[in-house]
């Protein structure tokens, strides 16, 4: 009666035990449950740090415009001010230290995102002026005749 | 034999102890442990919502394009943080939809994506109505992906963001398939869950998201719901807006100008 039942007790209780140890060794001391309660705030909280440490890629046009003012006053004055340098220029990152020179997008592709037509009557797009990018001088980059920053042949707006 | 004290007795005991899970509950529940340690009285000023205009989209894509490069989600991958659909509603009822690579180069065709390598080409007298719709993660206040993480590796901000944690992600999928949405995925990369998180190392530093940055129309907007004078909020209190699936009870916080019923 003693024993056999015992022993094998004893052997599971250490189990729990070490697994209890085990646990205060390897949970980190921030894991718990944190302000939005058990179902939305178990977690650990250092990682909240973790992402707010992710590297910034894209800088914004405020960036740029220090060095680049030349550039920068001349798109302000045509219907492309609304888009930003690095939506053709690529992030910025930390430029000019690294990478000191960025990838243009000078594609058609590009260019189509809107200038595509699509006569949509519920959509900002319908009031976009498009080409037909098959017979709109299908071999050529719309950079050889538009200046991106001057998009109108020969003048602004 | 049991007399009759005994039993009574006894029956007032069994009925006390199948009473006490329940109060045992009550008693530590985290709301008043966190009110006794003083955290809930400066309760978070800061919620997150995000705004969207879809008569200003115009379905360019390039938010989608700047979301992949700023959150390094692997770019020819078929996987997004954030995408473009679009929507086209012909006169005699039929609805076609399509978001060909998450609108990663936009929409550069009138042709909708049927899936399948087939294409429809629609006239335009024959529209109805057409437009896009960005989607995002919404930061739901009673987020799904959340309850279900079996390890604690997702789970929501003070300031109501949805994050995950790599380190402690298993790559199990419970989330996946438990968002409504469908706006997480596997990363990749890294092999855990995976989703848009508002660019929590944007806003946190007082930037913008890089899909609201790259918007050219001002598509996308975020907000704190929880300042009245917030212009965001101003728009989700005194307009028409929408969220997405109102019936799962997750309220979203990505709120829609001008979408229809046939947008899911």
């Amino acid at each position: 009666m003693k024993s056999h039942v015992w022993r094998p007790l004893f052997v599971a209780l250490g189990i729990v035990i070490l697994i209890l140890i085990a646990r205060q060794i390897l949970v980190p001391k921030d894991f718990g449950i944190h302000e939005r309660g058990y179902m939305y705030g178990f977690y650990r909280k250092s990682n909240e740090e973790d992402w707010k440490n992710f590297a910034v890629k894209y800088r914004s046009a405020e960036y740029c415009k220090d060095c680049h003012s030349d550039k920068h006053s001349m798109i302000m004055q045509t219907p492309h001010a609304v888009i930003q340098c690095e939506n053709c220029h690529g992030p910025a990152l930390e430029h000019p230290s690294n990478p000191p020179k960025l990838a243009i997008d000078r594609s058609r592709a590009e260019c189509l995102r809107c200038h595509f037509p699509l006569p949509y009557p519920t959509s900002g797009r319908a009031n976009i002026r498009g080409i037909d990018p098959e017979k709109h001088n299908p071999d050529i980059e719309c950079t050889m005749c538009h200046n991106p920053h001057k998009p109108k042949i020969g003048g602004t707006k | 034999m049991i007399n009759r004290r005994d039993f009574l007795k006894n029956a007032a005991k069994g009925i006390a102890g199948l009473a006490l899970p329940l109060a045992a509950i009550e008693i530590v529940s985290p709301r008043k442990l966190f009110a006794a340690r003083g955290d809930v009285g400066k309760e978070s000023k800061l919620r997150w919502a995000f705004l969207v205009d879809t008569y200003k989209c115009v379905g360019c894509g390039l938010c989608v394009k700047a979301c992949k490069l700023e959150n390094e989600i692997p770019y020819d991958a078929n996987v997004t943080r954030t995408w473009v659909e679009r929507y086209v509603l012909t006169k005699d009822g039929r609805m076609f939809g399509d978001t060909p690579k998450g609108a990663r180069d936009g929409f550069a065709t009138s042709k909708i994506d049927l899936g399948g390598g087939k294409f429809q080409d629609i006239k335009k007298e024959d529209i109805d109505k057409a437009f896009f719709v960005p989607k995002l993660c919404n930061q739901c206040e009673n987020p799904p992906c959340v309850q279900v993480c079996p390890v604690g590796a997702t789970y929501q901000t003070p300031d109501g963001v949805v994050l995950v944690d790599r380190k402690w992600c298993i790559g199990c999928g419970y989330c996946i398939m438990a968002c409504p949405y469908g706006v997480r995925f596997f990363h990749p990369v890294h092999k855990v869950a995976e989703k848009c998180n508002f660019c929590y190392h944007r806003i946190t530093k007082g930037m913008k998201t890089a899909c609201i940055q790259a918007c050219p129309f001002g598509a996308r907007m975020i907000g704190n719901v929880k300042d009245p004078n917030d212009p965001v909020t101003r728009v989700i209190r005194t307009q028409r807006v929408s969220v997405l699936k109102d019936e799962y009870g997750t309220r979203p916080q990505v709120y829609y100008i001008g979408i229809s019923r046939e947008v899911i």
